[in-house]
């Protein structure tokens, strides 16, 4: 039997179609519980790779004759070795190229949909930590927002459509990733735009990014109406574009909102935030499609892979919105947090360009969930 | 800290640190310290629980100029 390669690339169209897949997980018992591939149809099952170096009889009767079976570690080798071990065994078995490596940095574009004057958005699926990000097209340019580290992939999907990004923009500091951000706007010239309560420590040029301001991307009018939001950091910023879609940033998720204490001050914002999601956004149309920074869970994914939902809807469903009781909600916001992003401070100096780690060290810093959130 | 035995695993990717540490683990007797020298950084969490499921000691680890230093007593 031979041992197959599958890519990242694969195992998201797995998750976004709700395919059947069996994964042995053989990093260590640690690494696997603080973060794994998850889907609807995905069963996992972790031992670690040393526990098998003697062979693999011991997790024979776990490995499924009926589905795909896939190996994953956190690079490759270790998955790689099993999986031939495994094929020995008689077993038809892939491993997952580049290893959770690659999984944590895949993109997958979706597109949301189009434009009132001609042009698109789409929005960029991270399955692996959880990151949303934008591009709006229109009339041979594009806007990027909230991008992630990998740069690259931005500058070849506007390539292959044949835009110019003109402008950059970043909802707030991020915590939980780095922004490729900065990286974008040097290498198109683009603007690259930031709230500037956010940015006070940042030590590179950029455009005061505030509410009220719009900004026009193509010659057909689609405006980006920038929305002051504070809560989850002091200068979060929502968009709203052709009027129709609501970027929330790290501000309100599909079924959860955001934390306020990834800047050490939750004590602070907690009424920034509330103020955000109970007044400021009320006032908003209930037809906007609510286009977040980040999921959660697979099950906020739509069947197409996109993460978005009328603004309405989540007024009804979502429970960050529905507590009426101020000191219940602070309650909620600031007690029973989840984790910290891992590195998140080093993460923030980072997107300040404060500190310029290297390329092995920022993927080793992004590396696990992203915990943007509270439910 | 003394070893009985120094293992240079600098420079391998994983699992080849932990095939190798195994392998030298073998032919030592129970009680007696291997010094495993690796550059993989996965390799610090990996020997650490390869350890404790083995039954091995994990006497000490040190990071030194991007090299990882580990003593392990054989259990």
């Amino acid at each position: 039997m031979s041992v197959k390669e599958m890519t990242a690339k694969e195992v998201a169209k797995k998750v976004i179609n709700k395919d059947e897949l069996f994964i042995l997980d053989v990093r260590n018992e640690s690494d696997f519980n603080d973060w794994k591939i998850e889907g609807e149809n995905i069963e996992v099952f972790n031992t670690p790779y040393f526990d098998l170096l003697d062979g693999v009889e011991e997790i024979l009767d776990k490995i499924p004759t009926d589905r795909e079976v896939l190996v994953v570690c956190a690079k490759e080798g270790s998955s790689n070795m099993i999986a031939e071990m495994l094929s020995d065994e008689g077993f038809t078995v892939s491993y997952l190229k580049d290893g959770m490596k690659a999984w944590s940095e895949h993109l997958e574009p979706v597109k949301i949909g189009d434009l009132t004057n001609g042009g698109e958005i789409y929005q960029f699926v991270r399955l692996g930590k959880g990151c949303l990000s934008y591009m709006v097209v229109s009339n041979g340019e594009a806007a990027v927002i909230d991008s992630t580290r990998k740069s690259d992939i931005y500058l070849d999907f506007a390539a292959s459509l044949n835009v110019e990004i003109t402008h950059v923009f970043d909802t707030h500091l991020h915590a939980d990733h780095i922004s490729g951000g900065r990286e974008i706007a040097q290498s198109t010239n683009a603007t690259y735009w930031l709230p500037p309560k956010d940015a006070e420590e940042v030590v590179f040029e950029y455009s005061p990014l505030e509410g009220g301001n719009v900004v026009t991307i193509g010659n057909t009018d689609i405006n980006i109406n920038a929305l002051y939001s504070p809560g989850h950091t002091i200068g979060s910023t929502s968009f709203v574009i052709d009027e129709k879609y609501l970027l929330s940033g790290d501000i309100l998720f599909i079924d959860s909102i955001g934390r306020p204490d990834l800047a050490g001050l939750a004590e602070d914002w907690v009424e920034d935030l509330r103020e955000t999601l109970y007044n400021r956004y009320r006032e908003l149309s209930d037809e906007l499609i609510v286009l977040p920074a980040h999921f959660m869970i697979v099950e906020e994914l739509n069947d197409d892979g996109s993460v978005a939902k009328p603004l309405g809807t989540l007024f009804a469903e979502n429970h960050g919105l529905n507590i009426a009781d101020e000191a219940e909600f602070r309650q909620m916001v600031t007690g029973n947090l989840p984790p910290q992003p891992n590195s998140y401070q080093e993460i923030r100096e980072t997107n300040m360009g404060k500190i310029t780690p290297d390329d092995d060290k920022q993927r080793e810093m992004e590396i696990g969930p992203n915990r943007c959130a509270v439910r | 800290m003394n070893a009985d035995k120094l293992l240079d695993a600098q420079g391998l990717a994983c699992p080849m640190p932990i095939v190798k540490t195994k392998k030298a683990m073998n032919d030592m007797e129970t009680g007696q310290v291997l010094e495993i020298h690796a550059t993989d950084k996965g390799a610090k969490a990996d020997l650490a629980a390869w350890s404790r499921s083995g039954g091995h000691e994990l006497v000490q680890s040190i990071e030194e100029n991007g090299v990882f230093k580990f003593w392990i007593k054989k259990g």
